[in-house]
């Protein structure tokens, strides 16, 4: 295998950890941005939780493993990214910490002040976490201040522009909304019925936040500085989020899901075809931009590499979807049925 | 302090912090693996509260692991930028491979355990719990790798027009004896943790007198685990001794204080050096001793610091090629000594255990204060050791820790993120010690239910 072919495999499989990441992680931060507004009794929120309980934290692996796999194939995007975004990425890990241990400790004590503070932890931490890896993914596509040796030169403030803020706050927006699809699908009796309103508001919002974004990128021309024109993908991207309004309105709660969900997923495509075969864009000098070709590992690592990731990420794939089909069905809020 | 410093501290205190936690979920995961597969073969509830009682406390720590392992996978490219471009080649392939491999597989069946219970098919449910214990430690197999290559680079070749170092050989890395060695000294480590956890514990409960058939079978599992595992520990140090005496003399030297070369060489018992630390002013020395730590045998030469350090000059250039010897000097005896007073201690606990009504002994009451401490102590010891040891590289002959810093970052955006994560890791130690406490003091009777508070309140119940 040749050596660009081995950096444009590369450059895909990192976009599909991501992408498998926005997914599924989605409605998790969904859920849990969701989970102190939706959730009046502590039944109620138990069981909101358990609907992720099982799934979250395999889903944040999503995240961990594309940070592994930049690293080990474009060392210098993963250096350049991480030390650049260095307090953004502070805030994303706090975030994430919050979260992550509320899950585990909120129903280890019956104090409902204990419970309410960790059930808050929850949504302030998926909250921050989609604020800010919006805000990031925005601000690779606008571009940033990288100079010659590859360092970013800017700092916090500088990802805390118009488009970047734009693009972490649509990101929360769609999050809530695939997040409450995904409630949908998994509880039952009143609270699915309060979900499903919800559901209705929350698209209405979202899709003008999405319309906004999708506007700004093309009016900025973020869309023609790579070799690939995204070209029908980010229209189909705008045609499933407004085709799951629909569905919303008819209650079709699975199609909505998967129309939010495919929306997620295109709308990645779209960035990461757009970027191609750029990884992070220097706003200060194009020719300083970091590319698949001067940032990634030598052929040795990268072909050592694909054998590994060709090898797990289908076992991976199958135990995980396992794990969906074996918890299938619908939470209740009954007492009995809740595992704490 | 200068960003260097900052940047040391916070991956110090960051990474430190993560082991606590983590050796405990290595080593505990096997228990509760058996446990719950004793019951799935007996069908007996005593397994079955083993499994459930140990698994909540398994859980409550592994929660803490989790969260902070994910700042251990993003602070190499925050931190250390120049260190992620010069050895990513190289590095980053282990750490892609855990995440792969080993994270997915714990997480992911971590999830199905917790929930999977009565509502999936029994055998399912115990792989599931195999599989986190696998995972994990599987995982930790990978960082070692990452570690070992840190500490014994192979493997790997300059690339001068790229200005780095590349992989030539993945079997190298993978096969690195160093690492393995680590991998041997960790996981065993991870078992006597575990296994004085559980020792601690059932103590606690036995002197109280309460559910004394569950705790005094958990104490015996617990004292003959401790002995095998930290029996294993001492030999996995011993071997890591002959390896760093070829691979890494200075920490060698280091740890012993040794300032002139020796042979044979003694084993200092105390050694007190002047202010330069340069020199040795008093000391008390066993004979013969350190040879035999360093080479198996009792006459051969362990070089000192000054040789050494005149020997890196030559070799390296100009600069202090000398670890803190305070630091090194010192964990290594933590670490060795407390190790040492494990491995008497689960011996003692095996014998004394003979007698049917032990629960009524007075040594037991000390149990549960020095089973506990001593292993954190020891084990936090053996890692300062084994990173400060091998200052100023942070990969031993090939790049210092100054070069390898982030240079963007300013010390404003470290101090904001070394008190940030100071403020949320300390908020975490007292979450996790109080749930923890609350647990383990609680008995296996409670975990049985949903949480140890019976009829758990409800938030907004006046609605």
């Amino acid at each position: 295998m040749s050596y660009e072919f081995l950096q444009i495999l590369w450059f895909i499989l990192i976009a599909v950890l991501w992408i498998g990441f926005f997914f599924l992680e989605g409605f998790d931060f969904g859920v849990g941005m969701l989970l102190p507004f939706l959730g009046k009794k502590d039944e109620e929120r138990r069981a909101i939780i358990n609907t992720i309980g099982s799934v979250w934290d395999g889903n944040e692996v999503w995240l961990l493993t594309a940070g592994g796999a930049t690293f080990a194939a474009f060392p210098e995007w993963y250096a350049t990214m991480f030390s650049g975004f260095y307090l953004a990425f502070f805030l994303l890990l706090v975030g994430l910490i919050m979260r992550g241990i509320s899950f585990e400790y909120r129903s280890k004590d019956a104090n409902p002040a204990w419970r309410n503070r960790f059930d808050w932890m929850i949504a302030i931490g998926s909250f921050l976490s989609a604020l800010l890896l919006g805000a990031a993914f925005a601000n690779l596509a606008r571009g940033v201040p990288i100079n010659a040796d590859k360092m970013f030169t800017g700092n916090l403030f500088t990802l805390l522009n118009p488009y970047g803020l734009l693009g972490g706050v649509t990101t929360v927006a769609i999050f809530v909304l695939h997040g409450a699809n995904f409630l949908g699908l998994k509880l039952e009796g009143e609270l699915r019925e309060r979900v499903n309103v919800f559901a209705k508001k929350l698209w209405i919002g979202t899709t003008v936040l999405y319309i906004a974004l999708a506007i700004s990128t093309y009016i900025a021309g973020f869309w023609s500085r790579g070799f690939v024109n995204p070209g029908v993908v980010p229209i189909a991207a705008l045609a499933v989020l407004l085709a799951a309004g629909y569905f919303i309105n008819r209650r079709m709660e699975g199609w909505a899901f998967i129309m939010v969900a495919l929306n997620i997923v295109l709308t990645q495509i779209t960035f990461f075809s757009m970027t191609f075969p750029n990884v992070m864009l220097s706003t200060t000098n194009l020719e300083w931009s970091l590319t698949i070709y001067n940032a990634s590992s030598s052929q040795y690592t990268l072909g050592v590499m694909s054998i590994v990731a060709l090898t797990f990420v289908p076992i991976v794939l199958a135990y995980q979807g396992w794990t969906y089909y074996m918890f299938r069905k619908r939470i209740s809020t009954d007492k009995k049925s809740l595992v704490y | 302090m200068d960003l260097i410093t900052l940047s040391r501290l916070q991956f110090g205190l960051t990474t430190v912090y993560h082991w606590l936690f983590v050796p405990l979920t290595l080593g505990l995961g096997w228990f509760v693996a058996y446990f719950q597969t004793r019951y799935y073969q007996t069908k007996d509830e005593t397994w079955h509260k083993m499994a459930k009682f140990w698994g909540k406390l398994f859980l409550i720590n592994f929660a803490i692991g989790v969260v902070t392992g994910i700042v251990q996978e993003f602070q190499f490219g925050m931190n250390w930028s120049e260190y992620s471009r010069y050895v990513g080649d190289i590095f980053g392939a282990p750490l892609a491979i855990e995440a792969l491999m080993a994270f997915f597989l714990e997480s992911t069946f971590l999830g199905v355990w917790i929930f999977g219970e009565g509502k999936i098919p029994e055998k399912a449910h115990l792989a599931s719990i195999w599989m986190v214990a696998i995972g994990s430690n599987l995982s930790a197999i990978w960082i070692l790798l990452a570690n070992g290559w840190m500490q014994n680079p192979v493997g790997y070749a300059i690339n001068e027009s790229a200005g780095r170092a590349e992989m030539v050989d993945f079997f190298a890395i993978v096969s690195n004896p160093k690492a393995w060695i680590f991998v041997w000294h960790t996981l065993a480590d991870g078992l006597a943790m575990a296994a004085f956890l559980i020792l601690a514990v059932s103590a606690y409960h036995l002197v109280r007198k309460q559910n004394l058939d569950f705790f005094k079978c958990s104490f015996q599992i617990g004292a003959v685990m401790g002995l095998i595992a930290s029996a294993l520990v001492f030999l996995g140090g011993h071997t890591m001794g002959q390896f760093m005496y070829e691979s890494q003399p200075m920490k060698m030297a280091a740890l012993e204080a040794v300032w002139k070369t020796e042979e044979p060489a003694s084993f200092s018992l105390l050694t007190i050096g002047d202010l330069t630390g340069r020199q040795e002013v008093w000391s008390i020395r066993i004979p013969y001793v350190m040879s035999f730590l360093a080479c198996n045998n009792f006459t051969c030469e362990v070089k000192g610091v000054n040789e050494l350090q005149a020997q890196y000059e030559q070799q390296y250039g100009h600069g202090n090629y000398v670890p803190l010897m305070v630091i090194t000097y010192w964990t290594f005896r933590i670490m060795m000594g407390f190790g040492f007073i494990m491995m008497g201690a689960a011996v003692w606990f095996l014998y004394a255990t003979r007698r049917p009504d032990y629960e009524n002994a007075k040594w037991l009451k000390l149990v549960p204060f020095g089973a506990l401490f001593l292993p954190y102590l020891a084990n936090a010891s053996g890692w300062i050791l084994t990173e400060m040891g091998r200052q100023p590289w942070i990969v031993f002959g090939l790049l210092k820790v100054q070069d390898a810093v982030s240079p963007n970052l300013t010390t404003v955006d470290l101090l904001i993120s070394l008190i940030g994560y100071t403020v949320v890791y300390s908020s975490l130690a007292v979450a996790m010690v109080y749930l923890m406490k609350k647990y383990a003091i609680a008995g296996p009777d409670a975990t049985m239910h949903e949480s140890v508070d019976v009829a758990p309140a409800l938030v907004g119940s006046q609605d």
